[in-house]
């Protein structure tokens, strides 16, 4: 799954990826198990294809988009983006994919429709992790408009120039680069446009830690620990002994997206 | 094997070496994956985490030592109560070494800074400062100098460690919801802590077993 270099403002960084083992092997993917180590084990039974997304709510040309016609609907890009996931670790990853934009404008949202909610894929036939009760299945998750229409958000088919593995989010998957890693929901089986905001799977599981907009800020600490570092896997030197560096505002991604939240109490709206 | 072999082999004078060469090899395993790249994506975390995992799993051994040597009356067990509760300190200081290592860099400020920011640190650092208590005083010196009665009081510090690591433990992956492996951990520390409360409180309970 090749895509021409991006040339979107922020784009591509020029940091080092990490290992595409340690990508595809380091995962959060609740619906295949809580550990890390579980989704690359166990999404096998997963079936990516055929597959159909369903684009309903507030626009003027829902429908149901099946993959051969998503793959072919704009160009596809290389992405290499900085992911910063809420526990404190981050990769650099280069993705396929183009903006949700291109999705968004196609179906020609109207003017109620504020937000944007993801329902991803809960079949326990697949998902040997739907057993357990960790969250309400399925997973949703949800952008404002604006944020959703943002250049860098990432409709996501393929990683390191290869369709995505199953544990993933195979075959079509969000990645915004801006927000902790758990905003960018994996296997999308429909995408609602809404005017309330939608109500988050980690944001109702645990409104105290999780908020609805989860933009990565060095300064506001989750409950249980400091956002202020984060431990890069797959850096030079790295491993055991490498430093923890320090985490940027916006994820690295301020110049971008700082915007779109101004006058906004980020530590209100964490 | 009946019970007599058992105490016979418990006795035996390479049983304790044994114990011993056991409970070291998680250490050894780790120091080799460490060494070899063998910890994974992120093996700072999953040096910290093994290393708690080992230290719950000695505490609850060492916990276990007492009910299982009443209920089967084997006495030869005491004779690996000590060497036990020591391997639990010394998988607990690794274990918070690891931490002060490897995620806060031996930045001995940040780490003062996090500890208060964190609960689930705090009582996983009050579990350390309890178990550095008993383990100073495991030797027989220590058990002549305070006096059996005030040593034994000392030592039952140990319900309170569980209590804490087991908090710690829970807190830790409270934040991803993740509670399967600490429901075990609390059905098994439950365990071994309500057998004594059960001894104490049964209405035939003698002056032997107040001893527990």
């Amino acid at each position: 799954l090749p895509g021409k270099p991006s040339t979107v403002p922020g784009g591509t960084t020029v940091e080092k990826p990490a290992r595409y083992e340690d990508a595809a092997g380091y995962n959060n993917f609740y619906e295949f198990g809580l550990d890390k180590e579980d989704p690359a084990r166990y999404a096998k039974t997963l079936k990516p294809q055929p597959w159909t997304v369903q684009v309903e709510g507030l626009v003027n040309k829902p429908g149901r988009f099946d993959l051969e016609a998503l793959l072919k609907l704009a160009p596809m890009e290389e992405r290499i983006y900085r992911l910063r996931c809420v526990e404190g670790w981050s990769m650099v990853i280069p993705w396929e994919g183009y903006s949700l934009a291109e999705l968004i404008k196609r179906v020609e949202p109207q003017g109620s429709a504020k937000y944007v909610e993801f329902v991803t894929l809960a079949d326990d036939k697949q998902m040997p992790g739907l057993r357990s009760n960790v969250l309400n299945w399925p997973y949703v998750e949800g952008l404002r408009m604006d944020e959703a229409l943002h250049p860098l958000t990432l409709l996501t088919f393929g990683m390191y120039g290869e369709v995505l593995p199953n544990q993933n989010g195979a075959p079509v998957r969000l990645v915004v680069p801006w927000k902790y890693g758990f905003k960018s929901g994996k296997s999308i089986v429909k995408i609602r446009f809404t005017e309330q905001q939608p109500k988050t799977a980690w944001n109702v599981a645990a409104p105290q830690e999780y908020g609805f907009y989860s933009n990565v800020n060095p300064q506001v600490s989750h409950p249980r620990w400091s956002q202020a570092t984060e431990r890069r896997i797959g850096e030079d030197g790295g491993g055991l002994f490498a430093k923890r560096r320090q985490t940027l505002m916006f994820n690295g991604y301020e110049a971008q997206v700082g915007q779109l939240y101004a006058g906004m109490d980020l530590k209100k709206f964490y | 094997m009946d019970r007599a072999a058992l105490q016979r082999a418990l006795l035996h004078p390479l049983a304790k070496p044994l114990v011993f060469a056991l409970w070291l090899l998680p250490f050894v395993w780790l120091v080799w994956a460490a060494v070899a790249d063998r910890l994974g994506a992120n093996p700072a975390e999953a040096l910290i985490r093994s290393l708690g995992d080992w230290t719950l799993r000695a505490l609850l051994l060492v916990l276990l030592v007492t009910p299982l040597r009443i209920t089967f009356r084997m006495p030869a067990l005491a004779r690996f109560r000590r060497m036990l509760g020591v391997f639990v300190f010394f998988y607990a200081t690794l274990h918070w070494l690891a931490y002060v290592w490897f995620d806060m860099g031996f930045v001995w400020a940040d780490v003062v800074a996090d500890i208060p920011k964190r609960p689930f640190i705090l009582v996983g650092s009050l579990a350390w400062l309890l178990l550095l208590a008993l383990a100073a005083t495991s030797f027989n010196r220590a058990i002549r100098a305070l006096g059996a009665p005030r040593w034994q009081a000392l030592h039952r510090a140990v319900y309170a460690i569980a209590v804490l690591a087991l908090l710690h433990f829970f807190w830790m992956r409270a934040g991803k919801n993740n509670f399967q492996e600490v429901a075990v951990y609390a059905a098994l520390f439950a365990l071994v802590l309500g057998w004594r409360l059960w001894r104490r409180l049964a209405p035939q309970g003698s002056s032997v077993s107040s001893r527990i």
